[in-house]
């Protein structure tokens, strides 16, 4: 589950990360308050507005604006505040901006320069540990640092045993250049960054940037903050933070539904039991010269509501010429699920695009005569290789 | 010969009483598995399919002598039962259970180094010998004893490989359902190893998805020892990057976990790749000719 930038900072400041402080408005004037209560808190004489969706470069976007005045704020806030946000990490349509976060200015000048570091923290997945990654190279795109200067780039893998150690987060402040005041201020950053991802089954952690000030002060400017979807029930309070607009809505009334769904942008719409099977399914339709619609995974039940609820979805989508519907029956009984899709069928009523049902397993056979004696427009296939020739003849 | 589990393998299931164990249980002892009883904490004594019920695995172990554990224990407690077994001295521990936190399953791949045991799994099939032992949800009739071992990281995906494997009229070894978490007990490449030391394996079928850098790994390792036939897929070629794909652990990160750069390392290592999952069965016929 993804959150907010201002949700993220919020949980890292309390286990004691130092974050660049601000308050959400949810309007202009709203915007103005936050601006004034920051001031009085901070002394800060100019702010930052930021968009608050669920997308990576938003600054390209024009989602974070500076505003030097309370009426830059007003103005500001109003103009990224409903606004559709397209950035290089959404589609072109964009996210609609429901709030943003007035934040205070943290690249005051003083008497050293300030520095834009990189940090993250996530799983190695190939040693099953947690990993620090971090650059000096912060405020840019670090796929951009990982291509260009790779050696600039540093990891961390942190021992399940003993967590984070001092010696590491020394160690990674001395890697990234910090000296007196500087230096403890980001051994406590790393320290306290480590604490809260372990804490609150994080699936990533990206800063960036973190901002040694001129002040030598150290705090996360931006949050990217995921959790692991398995273990929110460990975290309740956290759970109530995700916010569905930021999602599909196909895919938010699929998971509802109990199935897992992720929309494409193809024309052939697909549904499969098993996530493996379901992803060389769309494969499968991409060589038959369709592009998949979606991703969906029904489970290993497969029945006619769960059946229904997956055409309605798919159907949803104008774009899906056709639905290729594959099922490999083990413990589940193909002719049930024959049965399941012909009840679907008809309770949906009017169906105009072709249906290929591909059912292998226990009562394949039978599963077949079902579909073929139902009378409905639903092509049927037990092999593999037929459900493909199907599609391609279809699609054409 | 075979690997992992046979017909003198001595299972138990932990979850025994719940519904999947039950289920489950029942569909492994239909199929022949040597299921000598389960755990379930709090109904020791009590015999359920008539079988015991214990109520820890240490119980179990010294009362039956069981080997083998599979586990069907909701994702809040998995990771506490996998840990439980390996401390009784379980040798090979399948874990069914789908959706453990990453976080818990990094304690249990660290608890359990230093122990005596292999972990298949969690969020996997399981394992199966054809015609010896099923320790897992996979469809028995799909299997018929022959020479092809299958590790495959996805399950409807393996009743695929195996049915087309058994219509080309060979059978199988042991299928191996390793998983498809971003921690999982068995890499890829540690059940290839132990397919490639199986004198009754005499061609094996790997098949990936998209995610992570085990076919890679398992790739170097067949181009390096390998002395048998393999025949790859991977799963997920029109995956949209940055989406996780139904399994926890499917999700294209950077450039060298697509689906199209596994393929292109499997085929550097000499591994028969086939494009179209519907492939897999013909080609695997064809190499053992």
């Amino acid at each position: 589950m993804n959150l907010h930038e201002f949700q993220g900072k919020e949980i890292l400041n309390s286990y004691g990360v130092n974050i660049q402080r601000g308050y959400v408005a949810t309007t202009p004037d709203e915007a103005v308050a936050a601006a004034e209560k920051l001031q009085a808190e901070t002394g800060t004489g100019w702010w930052v507005v930021k968009a608050q969706v669920h997308a990576g470069g938003r600054g390209k976007g024009g989602g974070v604006k500076l505003a030097k005045s309370l009426d830059e704020v007003r103005e500001r806030a109003a103009q990224i505040i409903g606004m559709d946000l397209v950035t290089p990490q959404t589609s072109a349509a964009g996210k609609r901006v429901h709030q943003v976060l007035i934040a205070e200015d943290v690249y005051y000048p003083g008497p050293s320069e300030t520095n834009e570091i990189y940090m993250s923290v996530l799983l190695n997945r190939q040693k099953g540990c947690n990993m620090i990654m971090y650059s000096t190279e912060g405020g840019m795109d670090i796929e951009e640092v990982a291509e260009k200067t790779p050696h600039l780039i540093f990891t961390e893998d942190i021992d399940p045993k003993t967590g984070l150690l001092p010696f590491q987060a020394r160690r990674i402040a001395f890697n990234l250049g910090m000296e007196g005041a500087a230096f403890k201020e980001m051994v406590k950053f790393v320290t306290s960054l480590y604490n809260a991802y372990d804490g609150i089954d994080a699936s990533l952690f990206e800063i960036n940037p973190v901002l040694k000030t001129s002040d030598d002060k150290v705090l996360a400017v931006d949050a990217k903050v995921s959790l692991d979807d398995n273990g929110l029930f460990r975290h309740k309070d956290y759970a109530a933070m995700r916010d569905i607009r930021e999602e599909d809505p196909t895919e938010v009334e699929a998971g509802d539904a109990g199935l897992n769904f992720v929309k494409l942008d193809g024309n052939v719409g697909c549904m499969v039991n098993g996530a493996g099977l379901a992803m060389a399914t769309m494969d499968i339709i991409k060589m038959a010269g369709g592009n998949p619609a979606n991703f969906l995974d029904v489970g290993g039940t497969a029945d006619a509501k769960r059946v229904e609820t997956g055409f309605r979805i798919i159907m949803q989508d104008e774009n899906v010429k056709a639905i290729l519907v594959n099922i490999f029956g083990g413990i589940v009984r193909c002719d049930r699920v024959a049965q399941g899709v012909v009840d679907a069928y008809k309770n949906i009523g009017s169906i105009n695009i072709p249906i290929i049902v591909r059912l292998q397993g226990t009562n394949a056979e039978e599963a077949k005569k079902i579909i073929d004696e139902s009378g409905l427009k639903v092509h049927s296939a037990i092999q593999l290789k037929e459900a493909a020739q199907l599609v391609k003849d279809l699609v054409k | 010969m075979s690997v992992l589990v046979n017909k003198d393998s001595k299972v138990i299931v932990q979850g025994f009483t719940g519904k999947e164990g039950s289920f489950h249980a029942s569909q492994m002892i239909a199929y022949g598995t040597n299921v000598v009883g389960g755990v379930t904490p709090g109904k020791g004594g009590q015999s359920h399919l008539e079988r015991p019920v214990f109520n820890t695995v240490s119980d179990a172990v010294k009362e039956t002598g069981a080997d083998v554990s599979i586990i069907f224990v909701p994702p809040a407690f998995a990771a506490d039962s996998i840990m439980e077994a390996a401390d009784a001295g379980i040798k090979v521990i399948v874990c069914i259970t789908e959706g453990i936190p990453v976080k818990d399953m990094v304690t249990v791949k660290e608890y359990i180094t230093d122990k005596d045991c292999t972990l298949i799994g969690p969020n996997c099939p399981g394992v199966m010998t054809a015609g010896e032992a099923k320790v897992g949800i996979m469809p028995g009739f799909i299997f018929n004893p022959g020479p092809v071992g299958i590790v495959s990281k996805s399950g409807t995906l393996t009743y695929e490989a195996v049915d087309q494997v058994t219509k080309v009229g060979l059978g199988q070894t042991t299928a191996i359902g390793i998983g498809g978490d971003p921690i999982i007990g068995t890499s890829m490449k540690d059940a290839i190893q132990l397919l490639m030391a199986d004198e009754d394996t005499k061609g094996i079928i790997m098949i990936g998805e998209i995610g992570g850098n085990m076919e890679a790994e398992a790739a170097q390792w067949i181009k390096a020892h390998g002395t048998k036939p393999v025949v790859g897929f991977i799963a997920g070629e029109t995956a949209p990057k940055g989406r996780t794909m139904g399994h926890a652990g499917a999700i294209v990160g950077g450039a060298d976990d697509t689906a199209q750069a596994k393929k292109a390392i499997m085929r550097d290592c000499g591994i028969h790749v086939v494009d179209s999952p519907a492939d897999i069965g013909t080609k695997i016929a064809e190499l053992l000719k």
